[in-house]
């Protein structure tokens, strides 16, 4: 069985951080900041009525987040599902819950521990709950779910169903959900199923009049309508993947199902079925492959790219390893490919739902021999949008695979972003693609010379004209493409093919750096961190620590990572994996001393939170936690 | 050896074709195989093929894998691009790019290593996808430029030049491409050109996946007493069972349901998309090429008998191709504007009414 470990999260923080959650605080300062877990079986339909918990609180305009931590199982298992709400803003995850739906008796004990003091329990009290479950220190609600379900509805999938409905009607009143908001979203949701308008309406109704009557709703935690959402959407990073890629102009996907990536496909196939297929004949204009495997799926991507088609795959690290082989043919022979990797928990099978960074190095060197590669490194879902599109520019302009390093908390969680926007006047960078009229005005044609200030050399696509062809190959070649075996001429490709990598520096998306006038050390970190490391700096500076931000979004790193790098004595690089990837990157790529560089780490496979990278900082500022450079691991 | 140049002198009297091309127009550079080597006259042979339906060498893409037979792409065709990928992942390449540009002809060339062992996986999911190709296996049982190894194409018993006996049963391709459902299956021997052309030409008039193994001794590890992929074993074995002619097309009919016509006697014509003609001569009685399960049993017969039949072996010319199943557009994918590709800022600011 999957039991994520106990976290409390802030208990290790140091004692001088006031802490915003303590049982004696204020009432008012929970309205609009606090955590809640809804702990359910799997298979139940608990999902959709979480989404429609935290979809209300979004249309209400407050920033909030949904966790969505799942087994790798279909049915049966316990499934957990966290939502934070935080009028500032500050949406990573936190352990500490002030408020658990449990409504799985087999995880009660564990569900029940993690509420904080002080908090509250929701369960089903249609069964009486064991007296050594019982906290002192937490309120316990209990409404009589299943009770209610039995008396009010008769088919027995409903019954089931509607139990998770019902508690959300119950935490509408709990918390001050807007019950307008509540109905208009089963309005939209089942205008076209009347039925299921009905009982769902019903179930609503039931679990909210219940609360009403028993409970002094609402609880000090709850909710106050904001207008912090108006501009912004809800979408997980794959479906913001997969519209990049359509947006980009991709017409060949081929892929291989893997947890966290398979929802790109999805969408992508979704949203080509809605845009690319032709009214009246029903043609198609694109071509999805679903693989033997992985090795498959880059072959056909570099197919499809030596043909000139915008193509790409999406995978997990398993994935990538099984790639390794054709990247390399794809770097050495100069064939555009986007590889999006949704990065999960490794080695091996590791943990297939949950969460880690721990690719870096991997694609940043994938296949044997020397090969280096473009990274692109999305934050959220706006990015892995803008940055899918990129990465075909990249692909093509350089000749070469682009990896997009998502990860399963950005990829399968639904995220609240700026509405994603589009410039029509857009169009892609094909990079250098001679045309028949060039080809002919040759002398004569050679793939891999001359090149031009970024180290690329022109290439032609099949079915143009004889006088391009070319003969492809991931064997020794020199600069004009013949088979060789002699050491200079090996060297040659090699160094440009250097050189290209260099110039791809100032084409990646630059780091984002937000630098403070009092600061005295430097935060670096990567993707999904972002937001942890966001509120773990807020929390440092209301504590007299400054510190400067550095979030690297593109590998070779550009020149404005190599300065900060260069302006800041100590610097913590925060990364969620156990060997300090990124920092091993920076070190090796950039002019930067290991010693400068302290590690901040977090790979239990729960996306990070900012009680973690604050305590950290602080035990190695102050040399009470294990300040080597090496890194300080964190407990997770 | 491939630092030698053909010469580029051209007799003036030699045969041109509807392009006004000769064949020395589809040749390559010149071969580094050994003396002898059967997949030089496959290379002859498919030089021919294509010189013969009049095809434009730039609307062809030849893509291999790793390997002695995946070397040949090379040497002919000069006018093509090519790829000399990586060992076993060419049918997958191949898959990619046929998914890119529907319109290019592809011909991907591989060998028992390449098809049989590492890319055995590939190749039978290439033929379930019925992708659009014509597929050539140099099956010479053994691997040459590693020296000597047994192939998974080597037969139990069969003797390595060092003596050894093969103990592991073989794959046959063609029995294993029939089992998966493969719309074009042959066999044919690289010293047997009048049989290979006509095989080769109808496998490039095929739409869908064209299998043609061809058995291509080598004349360095494996041609040898006790071998039975050796030029002596094999021209004593061969038995050229269904022989066949191909008509090629003076018209293109749009597509339309193809049905065999069965002539009188022993002859049977099987029309191709384009309007080729197969003639299947000489039909032993009993012997239905369209018939997959017919097929199989008569092969099991006579391998077991020791006889290897060769020609082309099952037709099944109405099986779907990929681009059929998929309703690709006919516009090669690569070629489509970008204006029909990008929903635009409209369509994405409607779409995001429902990520609300």
């Amino acid at each position: 069985m999957l039991r994520p470990k106990v976290d409390r999260g802030g208990s290790e923080a140091p004692e001088f951080i006031s802490g915003a959650d303590s049982a004696n605080a204020p009432a008012s300062s929970h309205v609009n900041d606090f955590a809640l877990k809804l702990a359910n079986v799997n298979g139940t339909g608990s999902a959709s009525a979480n989404s429609l918990l935290m979809q209300a609180i979004f249309r209400m305009g407050i920033p909030v987040s949904g966790k969505n931590l799942f087994p790798s199982n279909i049915q049966g298992l316990p499934t957990w599902y966290e939502i934070r709400v935080n009028k500032d803003g500050h949406t990573a995850r936190t352990a500490r819950f002030d408020l658990m739906v449990a409504m799985n008796a087999e995880t009660y004990a564990q569900d029940i521990d993690e509420v904080r003091p002080g908090g509250w329990v929701l369960y089903d009290s249609s069964w009486p709950l064991a007296t050594s479950l019982m906290r002192s220190d937490v309120t316990f609600l209990g409404v009589p779910y299943a009770k209610l379900c039995i008396e009010h509805f008769s088919e027995a999938r409903e019954r089931t169903l509607m139990k998770n409905i019902v508690y959300v009607g119950t935490l509408a009143a709990l918390l001050d959900i807007d019950m307008e908001v509540v109905q208009g979203m089963l309005t939209e949701k089942f205008a076209a199923k009347p039925k299921l308008m009905t009982s769902n309406a019903k179930a609503i109704r039931l679990g909210y009049d219940y609360a009403k009557a028993h409970f002094e709703c609402p609880l000090p935690i709850r909710l106050e309508t904001m207008n912090e959402t108006a501009d912004k959407v809800l979408i997980t990073g794959n479906t913001a993947t997969a519209l990049g890629a359509v947006y980009a102009g991709a017409t060949v996907a081929a892929w291989y199902p893997i947890t966290p990536s398979t929802s790109v496909l999805d969408a992508f196939t979704e949203f080509c079925e809605e845009y690319r297929v032709d009214a009246e004949t029903g043609e198609r204009r694109y071509c999805i492959l679903q693989a033997e495997d992985e090795l498959a799926a880059i072959g056909m991507v570099i197919g499809a790219g030596w043909n000139g088609a915008r193509a790409f795959t999406a995978t997990s690290g398993p994935g990538i390893s099984l790639m390794g082989e054709l990247v390399g043919l794809a770097y050495y022979a100069e064939i555009p490919a986007v590889i999006v990797d949704v990065q999960r928990v490794g080695p091996s099978t590791g943990m297939p739902t949950r969460t880690q960074q721990g690719d870096i190095l991997l694609c940043a060197y994938a296949s044997h021999g020397d090969t280096k590669h473009i990274l692109l490194f999305p934050a959220n879902p706006a990015e892995c949008f803008q940055f899918t599109v990129r990465a075909f520019d990249l692909a093509e302009r350089f000749q070469t695979p682009v990896f997009l390093l998502s990860d399963l908390d950005i990829g399968m969680n639904d995220w609240v972003v700026p509405r994603l926007s589009w410039d029509d006047g857009y169009r892609p960078d094909r990079g250098r693609v001679l045309s028949k009229e060039e080809i002919e005005a040759l002398p004569k044609f050679y793939r891999y010379s001359p090149e031009d200030e970024h180290g690329v050399a022109a290439r032609t696509l099949p079915g143009v004209t004889p006088k391009g062809a070319f003969f492809t190959r991931g064997s020794g070649h020199n600069k004009l493409g013949g088979y060789t075996e002699l050491p200079d001429e090996y060297q040659e490709v090699m160094d440009r093919l250097a050189r290209k990598h260099f110039a791809a520096r100032n084409a990646v998306p630059a780091a984002v750096i937000e630098t403070q006038p009092n600061a005295n050390f430097g935060v670096v970190t990567v993707g999904s961190c972002d937001l942890a490391v966001r509120e773990a700096l807020a929390e440092l500076a209301r504590n007299g620590l400054h510190g400067d931000y550095l979030r690297i979004r593109g590998f070779p790193f550009g020149p404005e990572v190599d300065s900060f790098l260069r302006s800041h004595e100590r610097m913590f690089v925060v990364e969620q994996n156990r060997d300090a990837q990124l920092r091993a990157l920076l070190t090796l790529e950039t002019g930067v001393h290991k010693h400068q560089l302290y590690s901040v780490l977090s790979y239990g496979g729960m996306p990070l939170q900012a009680d973690q990278v604050v305590s950290s900082i602080v035990h190695q500022i102050r040399g009470t936690g294990r300040a080597t450079p090496v890194g300080q691991v964190s407990s997770q | 050896m491939s630092y030698i140049k053909k010469p580029a002198a051209r007799h003036p009297s030699l045969q041109k074709n509807a392009l006004g091309l000769t064949v020395r127009d589809y040749e390559g550079a010149m071969s580094t195989l050994c003396a002898g080597c059967g997949h030089d006259s496959i290379t002859a042979a498919i030089t021919r093929a294509f010189f013969e339906l009049d095809i434009a060498p730039h609307m062809v893409a030849k893509l291999s894998g790793i390997g002695c037979s995946s070397k040949t792409p090379t040497y002919f065709l000069s006018g093509a691009h090519g790829f000399n990928s990586a060992h076993g992942r060419m049918p997958a390449i191949l898959t990619g790019a046929s998914a890119a540009n529907r319109e290019l002809l592809y011909i991907g060339v591989s060998g028992d290593g390449d098809s049989l062992s590492i890319g055995l996986g590939q190749m039978s999911h290439a033929i379930r996808r019925n992708v659009d190709a014509l597929y050539v296996i140099e099956n010479n049982g053994v691997y040459g430029l590693t020296k000597g190894q047994f192939s998974a194409s080597a037969d139990p018993g069969s003797k390595s030049k060092y003596g050894e006996a093969n103990t592991q049963q073989a794959i046959d391709p063609v029995m294993l491409a029939l089992s998966l459902g493969a719309t074009f299956v042959a066999r044919s021997f690289s010293g047997d050109k009048s049989q290979l052309v006509p095989i080769l030409k109808a496998g490039l008039r095929h739409r869908g996946f064209a299998l043609v193994d061809v058995i291509s001794p080598c004349v360095t590890f494996n041609d040898h007493e006790g071998s039975t992929k050796s030029y002596k074993y094999t021209r004593k074995k061969q038995e050229p069972v269904v022989e066949m002619d191909f008509v090629e097309a003076d018209f293109v009919p749009p597509a339309s349901e193809i049905t065999a016509e069965y002539g009188d006697g022993d002859e049977i014509a099987v029309p191709m998309h384009d309007g080729s003609i197969v003639r299947f001569t000489k039909v032993p009685e009993g012997y239905d090429p369209s018939d997959r399960d017919a097929v199989v049993g008569y092969l099991r017969e006579h391998q077991a008998a020791g006889a290897i039949p060769t020609g082309l072996l099952f037709l099944d010319p109405a099986g779907s191709e990929m681009h059929a199943a998929n309703k690709t557009i006919a516009t090669p994918l690569a070629q489509l504007p970008y204006e029909s590709l990008c929903p635009g800022a409209a369509a994405l600011e409607a779409l995001q009414k429902s990520y609300r």
